[in-house]
């Protein structure tokens, strides 16, 4: 018998240890060695990057020049940043529109089709985000469906090139790019609210906006905060919405700095400031998202 | 209801006099309609059909011109399977660029399944019954790699692959490709597995335990078991999230024969591109709808007899 508790005592920190090493090896030393390459230095004669591995050895110069470059005169990288934070404000406030209502219909009101509806709202999920942006490109080329619909058909001639740098459409591409991903936690948590809580609310003489103002509203708050960071989060990295729909520079994101930094050697270790940058600015919400989910783990023990 | 006593209102009207309580009526039946507090949400309804229309027309407007029979993406030249095979050098059969393509995207989507489901059951159950404080620093560094931006992990492992070539196992290339994906999807089964380990409960377990099995055993024969459905279920969506993953599996890539579909799509959507890209796009959806549609005809199999309404726990599961 105390063989057997103590191997059941090792039983589970062993089933942990292979996932445990992995992302010791694959995710925190990684993030170490974008650490390294931003507080490194750039070999002189061939403009590659020459990382600092000891800590004592780090060299403030590429981090230095980068954030000298974001506001001023010569604020090179200032433009993108504020675009960035534009674009992902908009898209967010269009996806909540969107998926909150839609959520809700489907929740309250989804009746017998309610499998027919979450079908529906999931089938963009497995469909590839590079194919929903091809759909895009394809309908708003400049002789695409989109120009022939405005145009009726050719009465009026319509020379819209909406895939030349326009930023309504990297922020509506961003919208439609990441709606699903916010109507299903959505949903989720519009489905965990009592339905008694609305009928008593309701019975009590509420109309139904007052009742969806003071009782699921405030009760879908937590919600609507998760699905606002699952969509923001990855939208702040996004470079290729803005690569597929626009392709110009005046519109260029945050992600397409680091995307375009680290294709050039001398350029790598800008690209590992820029990352820091974000892992630093996006911290503080991740750790809400991680918190607030472990809680509500908790909750349903 | 007070606004009946407002002097604002001329006259009010003779319903409103006689219940004293009940607003006026209004003659304009779009203001009638909307003030009646049990109407059907027609605005809301009319809000979830556009939405949908909107969000899945244009894919069904990308699958349909991969049938035209001429080049353009635009106009409709008639129907042909020109873009999937006939077509001797552009179509996705005959274009060694393409099929590759898609071939690689399954292929990774096979490996990737393959490690990150087991390796993420086992990190399940080991986080969720190894007691301490170093389980719950795992847990979060678990749920930090599951909410990362895709991108911040995608290049912390290009740079690892590109600057430290010589020490380090991961290279660009497939294997360099499934190990960054396994990182970024390991979270999906823990989480799901962790989620169905807390509706389980400790009782089965315990029961097994006291009628003399050991942990190792109970958990083979009695949790293993009842985990099934989940695991089913963390595995379709491992596959099917892989199979259109872009970021990870583009900047560990060494060159086009290592690209997967999306990269192809990607690189060649504001070129010149054929019908044919569309062709090997509607191919991809075929396989994720095929994987998803296998995946909840299994996971029904898996818990029948439950009682509850499978699709909606399958979505669930999702």
């Amino acid at each position: 018998m105390t063989a057997g508790t103590r191997r059941s005592r090792w039983l589970w920190p062993g089933l942990a240890l292979p996932g445990v090493l992995w992302l010791a090896f694959l995710f925190v030393v990684p993030l170490y060695v974008v650490l390294c390459l931003a507080f490194g230095t750039i070999d002189p004669i061939f403009r590659s990057p020459v990382p600092a591995w000891n800590p004592a050895d780090w060299d403030l110069s590429q981090v230095r020049f980068v954030l000298t470059h974001i506001v001023g005169s010569d604020g090179i990288f200032g433009p993108a940043i504020e675009r960035t934070v534009v674009f992902v404000v908009l898209a967010s406030i269009g996806c909540l529109a969107i998926a909150y209502p839609v959520a809700y219909f489907v929740c309250r009101f989804g009746g017998s089709r309610k499998g027919l509806l979450l079908a529906l709202l999931i089938a963009p999920f497995w469909i590839s985000y590079m194919m929903r942006m091809l759909a895009w490109v394809n309908l708003l080329q400049d002789d695409g469906l989109v120009n022939r619909a405005l145009s009726l058909g050719g009465l009026f001639p319509v020379h819209v090139s909406w895939l030349d740098g326009r930023p309504s459409t990297v922020v509506m591409g961003l919208i439609y790019g990441y709606v699903p991903y916010m109507i299903l936690p959505l949903y989720a948590g519009l489905d965990r609210i009592e339905p008694s809580l609305i009928e008593a609310a309701r019975d009590l003489g509420a109309s139904r906006w007052s009742t969806f103002r003071k009782v699921t509203l405030p009760m879908s708050k937590p919600a609507v905060i998760a699905s606002l960071l699952l969509v923001t989060l990855p939208m702040i990295g996004d470079y290729f919405t803005n690569d597929l729909l626009s392709g110009s520079p005046s519109t260029s994101m945050f992600g397409n700095l680091i995307n375009n930094a680290i294709a050039v050697p001398a350029q790598v270790g800008a690209g590992a400031t820029f990352l820091i940058i974000m892992f630093v600015v996006l911290l503080i919400p991740m750790i809400y998202y991680v918190r607030a989910s472990s809680r509500a783990e908790g909750e349903t023990v | 209801m007070t606004t009946i006593e407002a002097p604002a209102a001329p006259a009010p009207a003779p319903s409103g006099q006689l219940t004293g309580a009940a607003p006026p009526r209004s003659r304009l039946f779009f203001v009638r309609w909307f003030k009646n507090p049990w109407r059907k949400p027609r605005i809301l309804e009319a809000i979830t059909w556009i939405y949908l229309l909107w969000s899945l027309l244009p894919v069904a407007i990308a699958v349909l011109f991969s049938f035209n029979s001429g080049k353009s993406r635009s106009v409709w030249q008639g129907f042909s399977w020109r873009w999937y095979w006939k077509d001797p050098n552009l179509s996705v059969w005959h274009d060694p660029d393409l099929h590759t393509a898609l071939v690689h995207t399954l292929v990774l989507g096979v490996l990737t399944t393959v490690i990150a489901v087991p390796l993420g059951i086992a990190f399940a159950l080991g986080l969720d019954r190894w007691r301490g404080r170093l389980p719950s620093f795992w847990n979060i560094q678990m749920l930090l790699s599951f909410v990362v931006p895709e991108i911040i992990l995608g290049v912390s492992l290009f740079f690892v692959a590109t600057q430290l070539p010589i020490i380090t196992p991961l290279q660009t290339g497939t294997w360099g490709q499934v190990i960054g994906l396994v990182t970024f999807q390991m979270s999906y089964p823990v989480i799901i597995v962790r989620a169905r380990l807390i509706t389980i409960g400790k009782q089965f377990e315990e029961a097994a335990t006291d009628l003399g099995a050991s942990a190792l055993g109970a958990l083979r024969r009695v949790l293993l078991p009842m985990l099934l459905p989940a695991i089913f279920a963390s595995a379709v969506l491992v596959f099917a999230d892989v199979i259109d993953d872009f970021v990870i599996v583009r900047y560990l890539s060494s060159g086009t024969d290592t690209e997967p579909v999306a990269v192809k799509i990607y690189n060649t959507a504001r070129g010149a591109p054929t019908p044919a890209l569309n062709a090997l796009a509607s191919l991809l959806l075929l396989a994720s709808f095929g994987a998803i549609v296998l995946g909840y005809l299994g996971y029904r199999f898996l818990t029948r007899g439950e009682g509850k309404s499978s699709l909606g726990s399958f979505a669930g599961q999702l």
